[in-house]
């Protein structure tokens, strides 16, 4: 029986192209009025996604990272769930103690989250949070301002996703530590969207892992997060990416900054997911702002792990921070484009931004773009990059004291990538990404 | 200890060793020099399983194993070590965590448990006492930002940490000024026992006035042309390595 069902809906799918099922959906849900107050805005959406379509390769912001073979594959826009699978213990972090929000195929599920009350912590899924202020004030603020058509799309037509919010003054005491699994039995096309809200002078640490269940079917997830982070609120996030090969994901982080504020993102990737594309946007909206970038992606077999960042210093006397270091093996891409405005009211704006490659796979690529744009006269801004191998000397000295081949290149990998874990606030993520180098690197 | 038998290398198809004989007994110092060019490092290097020279020929045994077939580490877990000429910076590793890994594997490799961390800084402070090198090792990366001199100590104290059967001294004493010198040959002496045994590479014969050796072999064009007692070292270093090469090549 089961199996007649499944047979019938790969019939709808390959008859219509992803594109055209995603606007005629959209569209009906629209004429419905199934979505309420957020109609209007998700009509706009459509008619910008529409206008759009997906990007080819032709566009700059995606010349290396073709998202054509993925797109042009057959999707179900409903997930048929995996039952019983445990598969969110997958990235569980050794010793981190944590409040867990667990979202399967996108939705929140209450049956794996810790679901407790936290005084001063609003966790729920998006669509309980339409009627809240902070959420009419902030969806779509920011992130549809930019012109990556998967945001439009993605206001046009999610399905579900997380709303926080951290209240005024609440410092957490325990991390919020969020797993987004991949469990669907059907090649499924998911759309979730989140917004977090830091109020002033909050202070939290979020942390998201992605997995994927042994069980599920190829998936692409169109995944946007707005965070608000307030005046003099400090947000630590991370994300660690170990999902599995058959799970693909386009993520747009769109971040705003007010006066006093910090925000410091931790963007790991590891082998597995097979099509991974971060778009990170920091605005520092304010003056006296720090954002921090920092990023480790290890690549093997044929994955792309393509991580664009904006970082948008729109106001004076704010500091950037960006750090990614990228370790291709086998026949894996990396890319990293780092671009950096500093608008004409951003005087003695202090920006740095650094790139270091390593290929380890003889076939493995990495296509890396640093941008600045500066408009204003009195600022410091520096950035590099280089590219680079294992050091066979340096190899052969750590061998020559006895320490193994494998040994020997795990210690530098973890030199490598120093740079970047010394950095992190949380030490026992740190030992647990740490730990993810190790086990990634073949 | 240590037997060399017709030994043949070349590195990009240039022959560089042409037919090495040595035999290097414990508890005995051997000095190898010779003018540039005439293999002494390729000797060290060979030993220590560098990859970019190919053996052509002839045998190396450390205690009746062949060490020719075993990979850099298995080398040096026998007990090679090779005090390189030029120590490798390695930025992100640390000093500490490098002797640890090295230290516990090669212990893992004779059967041994791993040492307590408390027993293993003891050992830290103890060796580097003996070898007077105080350079402040731990949260620094490996010899990044050391001196030239401060590399070398450090290679000794790696030396006394690991206590190799076979240390190999490939130009420890170039470019050392005359008190690291002496301090690094101070620890070189103090390490001597009748167990051990050291392969001193120098091109000057003042590292020997400090590391006294049993045996002095002159290597020239890939043989060892000449060998003798101390009094050889003084005996070039007067007439200089022209005498020999006049000697060999008329």
């Amino acid at each position: 029986m089961l199996d007649e069902v499944a047979a019938d809906t790969m019939i709808t799918q390959t008859s219509d192209s992803l594109y055209t099922q995603l606007i005629k959906t959209a569209g009906e849900r629209l004429s419905s009025g199934t979505t309420g107050s957020l109609d209007e805005i998700r009509k706009q959406a459509l008619e910008r996604f529409k206008a759009a379509g997906f990007p080819t390769v032709k566009n700059e912001d995606w010349k290396y990272t073709n998202i054509q073979p993925l797109v042009n594959q057959p999707y179900a826009l409903e997930a048929e769930p995996i039952s019983g699978g445990a598969a969110w213990e997958k990235a569980r972090i050794p010793d981190l103690d944590a409040y867990r929000v667990v979202m399967v195929n996108g939705q929140y599920s209450s049956e794996l989250s810790s679901d407790e009350e936290i005084p001063g912590l609003q966790i729920m899924p998006i669509e309980q949070a339409f009627e809240r202020l902070c959420f009419a004030k902030y969806f779509t603020a920011y992130a549809d301002k930019t012109d990556n058509p998967f945001v439009a799309l993605n206001t046009a037509s999610f399905t579900s996703g997380l709303f926080i919010e951290v209240g005024k003054n609440t410092q957490l005491q325990k991390p919020i530590h969020i797993i987004h699994v991949a469990a669907s039995a059907n090649p499924f096309f998911s759309q979730t969207r989140n917004l977090y809200v830091m109020g002033a002078f909050a202070e939290a640490e979020i942390i998201e892992s992605f997995v994927t269940d042994d069980a599920a079917e190829r998936s692409l997830s169109n995944h946007v997060t707005e965070i608000m982070v307030r005046e003099n609120a400090k947000l630590q996030h991370y994300y660690l990416q170990v999902a599995g090969e058959q799970s693909n994901y386009l993520n747009h982080t769109e971040i705003h900054q007010e006066k006093h504020s910090l925000y410091n993102n931790y963007n790991c990737s590891f082998p597995g997911a097979a099509f991974v594309r971060n778009n990170i946007n920091v605005r520092l909206g304010d003056s006296e702002v720090e954002s921090h970038l920092y990023g480790i992606a290890l690549t093997a077999g044929s994955q792309l792990v393509d991580n664009h960042t904006i970082v948008d210093h729109m106001k004076p006397n704010c500091e950037s921070y960006e750090w990614y270091k990228n370790i291709t093996q086998d026949t894996s891409t990396a890319v990293f484009n780092g671009k950096i405005f500093v608008r004409l009211d951003a005087q003695k704006t202090n920006a740095f931004q650094q790139n270091n490659n390593m290929l380890i796979g003889e076939k493995s690529a990495v296509y890396t773009k640093p941008q600045l744009e500066i408009f204003a006269d009195d600022v410091k801004c520096s950035h590099g990059c280089t590219i680079g191998q294992f050091d066979n000397e340096a190899l052969f000295y750590l061998r020559a004291r006895g320490i193994s081949e494998a040994q020997a290149r795990i210690l530098l990998i973890h030199a490598f990538a120093f740079d970047v874990t010394s950095r992190f606030a949380n030490d026992t993520v740190r030992q647990y990404v740490e730990h993810l180098a190790e086990e990634g690197l073949q | 200890m240590l037997s060399i038998r017709n030994l043949h290398a070349s590195v990009e198809d240039k022959a560089i060793l042409k037919g090495l004989d040595l035999e290097v007994k414990a508890g005995e110092v051997h000095a190898i020099m010779g003018p540039n060019g005439s293999g002494k490092s390729t000797l060290g290097n060979v030993l220590a399983g560098r990859e970019d020279y190919e053996v052509t020929e002839g045998e190396v045994l450390l205690d009746g194993k062949d060490l020719l077939e075993l990979s850099p580490e298995d080398r040096a877990r026998e007990g090679v070590f090779l005090a390189f000429q030029y120590p490798v910076e390695i930025p992100g590793v640390s000093n500490i965590n490098f002797l640890k890994t090295a230290l516990n594997e090669i212990r893992a490799y004779k059967g041994l448990p791993p040492l307590e961390a408390r027993e293993f800084l003891n050992r830290v402070k103890e060796k580097q006492k003996l070898v007077e090198f105080d350079a402040k090792l731990a949260n620094r990366s490996l010899n990044e930002g050391f001196s030239g001199g401060e590399k070398k100590r450090n290679e000794i104290f790696q030396l006394a940490m690991l206590e190799p059967k076979l240390g190999i001294l490939d130009e420890t004493d170039s470019g050392l000024d005359i008190d690291a010198l002496r301090i690094v040959a101070n620890g070189v002496n103090q390490l001597r026992t009748e167990n051990n045994a050291f392969v001193v590479i120098t091109h000057y014969q003042r590292l020997l006035e400090y590391i006294v050796p049993d045996f002095v072999h002159v290597l020239y064009n890939g043989r060892i042309v000449r060998s003798g007692t101390k009094e050889l070292a003084l005996e070039l270093e007067e007439k200089g390595y022209d005498w020999i090469k006049e000697t060999v090549d008329a």
